[in-house]
């Protein structure tokens, strides 16, 4: 920091500089929204697209989300990539079921989003039938830029979530249930 | 004629009801009941070592109602031979396994049965290999429609009619002009 003289009788100087005040709810959602962790559900030709956004040339990393998850135990975010067949939605239920809370989901590509052109009596509709959807990401397949735009849009949703708000209800209903029983 | 399709008919007689020559490819029209033991004879005494698919058709509408087709191919000694066998198969009747000839019928038989609904008599299991278990319908045959039919999916949720939006826009198998030909929105249920 600066060398001249003036101090703040309230900072202790050692630490001035390294101090800011925030709101707890702008600090979780600042350090949820850039550290996104995907779970990739890669399906189809869209998983070859999210490959290539977590390549060189796209680079997810800019927005904190290259660390993709393949235990979903780890993850924050299920980009579903591709159709999702019926036998096949079984298992992404149950993958979204194991990944812990706060969780997210990106639809991308025509197919998770609406089944796309697979019209038929094996194709689930849109994953959203399942799993609630928080962005979809339009395109047959969708380019890297697209699916990165997404991200953003997700992002920009975790930054105006009540995240403390929501820890600190959950917790009173937990205790409201406890002591009930 | 080709050897092969001549070696068949001096071998079979009456089981094989006729053989189709076509550009080099051999089809063997069999009866059911003679099927299995054409298909052992092509496997050990003519070098046809390869099953390379068994697929299945629906003739909705004809007697009998189901067809089954057999691809074999020999590799052996640079012979390079493609061979077709058929034979047809009514609703109630079960087909004899081949998994006792070529372990891989063991996939294409769960397939045909999956997705035609023909059993077979000595496939050890008849579990789905592409619809989900408990699936109650056979969908590639024709009285199925391509939007498919609700059903209860055990542990997550349904299936629906997909919304085909005014299709399947399919052609359709006529001598008739293209304009009859060409894709067009048919309701099937």
């Amino acid at each position: 920091m600066s060398d001249d003289n003036t101090q703040h009788a309230a900072y202790d100087s050692k630490v001035e500089g390294n101090v800011f005040f925030t709101k707890v709810d702008a600090a979780i959602n600042w350090m949820r929204s850039n550290s996104l962790w995907p779970m990739p559900m890669g399906l189809a030709c869209c998983g070859i697209e999210l490959m290539a956004s977590g390549a060189s040339r796209f680079d997810i990393a800019r927005f904190g989300a290259e660390v993709m998850r393949f235990s979903p135990r780890q993850a924050d975010v299920m980009i579903v990539a591709g159709t999702v067949t019926y036998k096949m939605s079984l298992a992404v239920k149950r993958i979204w079921d194991q990944m812990p809370e706060p969780k997210w989901c990106i639809a991308m590509g025509a197919c998770a989003s609406s089944g796309g052109m697979y019209r038929s009596y094996a194709t689930l509709q849109g994953i959203d039938n399942l799993i609630p959807v928080d962005v979809y990401v339009s395109g047959c397949p969708p380019r890297p830029e697209a699916l990165l735009e997404g991200l953003m849009k997700l992002q920009k949703k975790v930054t105006e979530e009540e995240s403390a708000k929501a820890h600190f209800e959950a917790d009173s209903a937990r205790t409201l249930e406890t002591s009930k029983a | 004629m080709s050897v092969i399709l001549n070696a068949l008919k001096e071998q079979f007689g009456k089981a094989i009801l006729d053989v189709v020559e076509f550009r080099g490819e051999d089809t063997v029209i069999a009866t059911k009941e003679s099927a299995h033991e054409i298909l052992k004879h092509c496997r050990d005494d003519l070098g046809f070592d390869y099953l390379v698919d068994i697929s299945s058709l629906d003739l909705l509408g004809e007697e009998p109602r189901f067809e089954m087709v057999y691809e074999l191919y020999a590799l052996g000694n640079g012979a390079n031979h493609h061979l077709r066998i058929k034979f047809k198969v009514a609703e109630d009747e079960k087909v004899d396994s081949v998994t006792d000839l070529w372990k891989t019928a063991k996939w294409h038989e769960r397939e045909v049965y999956d997705m035609m609904g023909i059993e077979f008599n000595g496939l050890a299991d008849h579990r789905r290999i592409l619809m989900w278990e408990g699936y109650p319908y056979h969908p590639l045959r024709k009285d199925f429609p391509l939007a498919g039919r609700p059903t209860e999916l055990p542990d997550v949720a349904f299936t629906e009619k997909a919304p085909l939006a005014g299709g399947p826009f399919v052609t359709s198998p006529t001598s008739a002009s293209t304009s009859h030909r060409e894709p067009r929105s048919r309701d099937f249920d």
